[in-house]
């Protein structure tokens, strides 16, 4: 009833080819912007704010890089994680070694240092495709965190080759509460985002989805192969490297190469695929979803503990509770790719179509 | 779709009430217990967690908590992935009147909580792992990396090899390999290491071992040529059983690999078999059903039911008794702090770290808490954190774990030096300034 766009005609092709054609649509997303930028940080405790919103963004922010890369331009990488370390180091240093360095300029050439190692990891896309090349990109991961550790340099000779990110100065201002975090956080994965979003809809964004769909046919209508795949590890890197570095600076705190291992590459591809391929709004989804649903249970096989605890005077055995947890997270992963082998996003679209009908379906 | 929406709906609604019950009660000590009992340490983490949870339960069966005030700790499960540890802490901190403490027995998860904890003003206690140059509390006030550090430990295992090669004067000219998880883990006993081959002039030769260590034919064959006359063993999972059966593969003796304590724990030996006999390895905590602290908390907590380990047999193992120090760690160190605060009271994660930084616990008190070889004695200041450094060696037998030494105190001169040279870095590139202990009370 509400969601229905009768009355709404577009006179221009600007309207026509806006982000979000419905109005309904321009003013949820509107309100909840506003919503994150001004209401959350108010009311939000430090633990939804520093344990739950911040990596749920930086997650966001990573996926949308690898969607660029596997979802838009259908080139499989594992080396995100990878990525986001070099992000992450490259921040650390930069921060170390040019003194007075504003963040934005740092989070920017985290970003770059990200892009050209990874534009030089996705030189192999050129000649191998699928899970070839995903094989390719692990000797990335595998290599990255290797040179991290070896070579002390990147660590400034720490004994254990762990960083300590620095305090974040933005406008002679440090940044340093959980609520500052938040909204650095937030107003760079936006803006990154909106641009992800631009980029996807402009001409590079379509080379970049008919390499996907079929690479031989993409050249023969002029699209240089080279460039092109070249550019989607070099821009799906730099959301990586940014990542990185935030998951440094405004999560973690402290960082060791080994916290960017293959485990997390897999993660957040799967966010990828649980959230939706090629598509933004997926990423949000996927992350929120890989990164709060083990949360939840947890949280909610406490709660079941505490039940029985006062009713029954017994509870579940911790090593129980872990494995349950394990279990039902596997089994929401089956359930909702089985409902919907699209991912997330699909599944919200479908539901939209659905909102547009209702009451009243034919 | 209406049915999974309402699926969907019931699940958020349980989150949600979950998120907002669970209060616990007033006027109990508070620890959370960031555990693992699931994933690739989870045999380690199911022992350690199962231990402090025997002995906390021990201590309110027994006395009643500790002056009266009984502990009460809740779980969160962190898969040892570092994330979702900070999630739990941040979840747990505030729980139950204000954590006590937090031991999280995962170096990359210390790590992610080091400035966090600085922050809450809750203490941060790493036994046997964690960062190195925390054991300057001048700089680190919050963390606590007790008992023994990693160089403490690298210390310790060469005062061991030259004592079984008959003095120090007698390692000159020797060839000591170091054979290593090649990861931070790994690295951070290499500035000790070559520091001793300069002073004693041993040949040190550094062997990496990628993650997770599992072929190793490549490095032993290396050791096969170097004919090193001991391999420092500093592994992790299955990469030490890995490294035992390798030795034995290309006939290296066992009894000259010398391990750490990381690698010193039955998940590393039984595993390899007869393979293992005759490895040493480096512990800072006794072990054995034997112990008399082992025996109490079997009669009254197993006796009662309330045993942690489901599998009975684990209980005295390495793992399990490690819990149980650092039950007596968390313990203790409140007791010291009601001794100063207020007997009878709860203490705040600040008077807590008030306890740490003064707890003392000597010989005879480790006497009276039937606790004597089960730890070194251990001594915390406000300038070091570490209290005691000491470690023992012990020898593998095929079926149990038999001590071969005393107690050995590393080079704390030496070592000392290098900490606070490290703890002055991070102070310098985090802009902290060391706090003034001469003036703490």
């Amino acid at each position: 009833m509400l969601y229905r766009e009768a009355g709404q005609f577009k006179a221009t092709y600007a309207a026509d080819q806006q982000i979000f054609p419905i109005r309904q649509d321009r003013i949820v997303m509107i309100a909840l912007v506003v919503f994150m930028f001004a209401v959350v940080p108010a009311v939000a405790d430090q633990y939804w704010l520093s344990a739950v919103l911040i990596p749920v963004l930086i997650f966001a922010l990573a996926t949308i890089g690898l969607n660029i890369l596997t979802g838009y331009a259908g080139q499989l990488s594992l080396g995100t994680a990878a990525f986001m370390a070099v992000g992450a180091f490259a921040a650390y240093n930069l921060d170390l070694r040019v003194p007075g360095i504003p963040l934005p300029v740092v989070l920017a050439l985290a970003g770059v240092f990200a892009a050209g190692v990874g534009a030089v990891f996705g030189l192999p896309s050129l000649r191998i495709k699928g899970f070839y090349l995903a094989v390719a990109t692990l000797a990335a991961q595998f290599f990255i965190v290797w040179a991290l550790v070896k070579f002390s340099w990147f660590s400034n000779d720490s004994s254990s080759g762990v960083i300590t990110a620095q305090k974040m100065h933005l406008f002679g201002k440090v940044l340093d509460t959980p609520a500052q975090k938040y909204l650095i956080t937030l107003a760079v994965v936006v803006l990154l985002a909106l641009a992800a979003k631009n980029l996807m809809r402009s001409s590079t964004g379509r080379a970049f989805m008919a390499v996907r769909d079929m690479d031989v046919a993409a050249a023969v209508i002029g699209i240089p192969l080279m460039r092109t795949k070249l550019l989607a590890f070099a821009i799906s890197s730099f959301y990586c490297g940014v990542a990185g570095a935030l998951y440094a600076y405004a999560y973690l705190g402290t960082v060791e190469p080994e916290g960017f291992t293959l485990d997390l590459s897999f993660r957040i591809l799967f966010m990828v695929i649980i959230g939706g391929m090629g598509s933004i709004l997926g990423s949000f989804l996927g992350a929120a979803f890989i990164v709060l649903v083990p949360i939840g249970l947890n949280v909610s096989t406490q709660w079941l503990n505490g039940v029985l605890q006062s009713m029954l005077h017994w509870s579940l055995p911790g090593s129980l509770t872990s494995n349950l947890e394990l279990m039902v997270f596997g089994g929401l992963i089956i359930f909702f790719l089985a409902v919907e082998p699209h991912g997330l996003a699909r599944l919200w679209q479908i539901g939209k179509e659905k909102l547009r009908l209702w009451p009243f379906p034919h | 779709m209406l049915r999974r929406t309402k699926v969907l709906a019931g699940l958020f609604g349980l989150a949600l009430a979950a998120a907002t019950g669970a209060a616990l009660a007033a006027g109990e000590q508070f620890v959370p217990l960031l555990s693992y009992r699931v994933g690739p340490y989870a045999a380690g983490g199911s022992g350690f967690f199962g231990g402090y949870i025997d002995y906390m339960n021990y201590v309110n069966m027994k006395e009643g908590g500790i002056n009266g005030v009984k502990l009460s700790w809740e779980e969160c499960e962190t898969e040892y992935n570092n994330s979702r540890g900070v999630e739990c802490y941040e979840r747990l901190k505030k729980h139950g009147g204000g954590a006590s403490m937090v031991q999280p027995l995962s170096t990359g998860i210390s790590y992610s909580l080091i400035d966090r904890v600085a922050t809450d003003k809750i203490p941060l206690v790493t036994i046997g792992y964690g960062r190195t140059d925390a054991a300057d509390g001048s700089v680190f006030p919050w963390v606590f990396p007790m008992i023994t550090t990693y160089w403490s430990q690298a210390s310790d295992i060469i005062k061991y090899i030259e004592t079984k090669a008959g003095g120090a004067d007698k390692l000159r000219g020797k060839k000591i390999v170091h054979l290593y998880h090649d990861s931070a883990y790994g690295k951070e006993p290499i500035p000790v290491l070559e520091a001793y081959a300069k002073q004693l002039g041993f040949e040190l030769t550094l062997i990496p071992v990628a993650h997770p260590g599992n072929e190793q034919g490549a490095q032993w064959l290396q050791i096969r040529q170097i004919k090193p006359d001991w391999v420092i063993l500093w592994g992790w999972g299955v990469m030490n059983p890995t490294a035992l059966k390798a030795a034995a593969k290309v006939g290296y003796p066992r009894t000259q690999i010398i391990g750490d304590w990381w690698a010193g724990s039955e998940e590393d030996v039984i595993p390899a078999g007869d393979a293992a006999k005759g490895y040493t390895a480096a512990a800072f905590n006794g072990s054995g059903a034997n112990l008399p602290l082992v025996q109490a908390i079997k009669k009254v907590v197993y006796g009662a039911g309330k045993g942690n380990l489901e599998d009975k047999s684990r209980i005295g193992s390495v793992y399990h008794v490690r819990g149980i120090v650092s039950g007596i760690v968390t313990v203790e160190a409140i007791r010291v702090a009601q001794e100063h605060f207020g007997k009878g009271k709860v203490m705040t994660g600040e008077q807590v770290r008030w306890g740490l930084d003064h707890l003392n616990l000597t010989e005879a008190r480790l006497k009276q808490l039937d606790a004597d070889g089960l730890m070194p004695p251990t001594h915390v200041t406000c300038e070091d954190h570490e209290g005691s450094g000491l470690a023992r060696f012990q020898t593998w037998d095929g079926n149990e774990w038999k001590v071969v030494s005393g107690w050995i105190s590393p080079d704390k001169q030496m070592l000392r030096a290098m900490i606070v040279e490290s703890a002055n870095k991070y102070a310098k590139e985090k802009g902290i300034t060391p706090r003034d202990c001469s003036k703490e009370g």
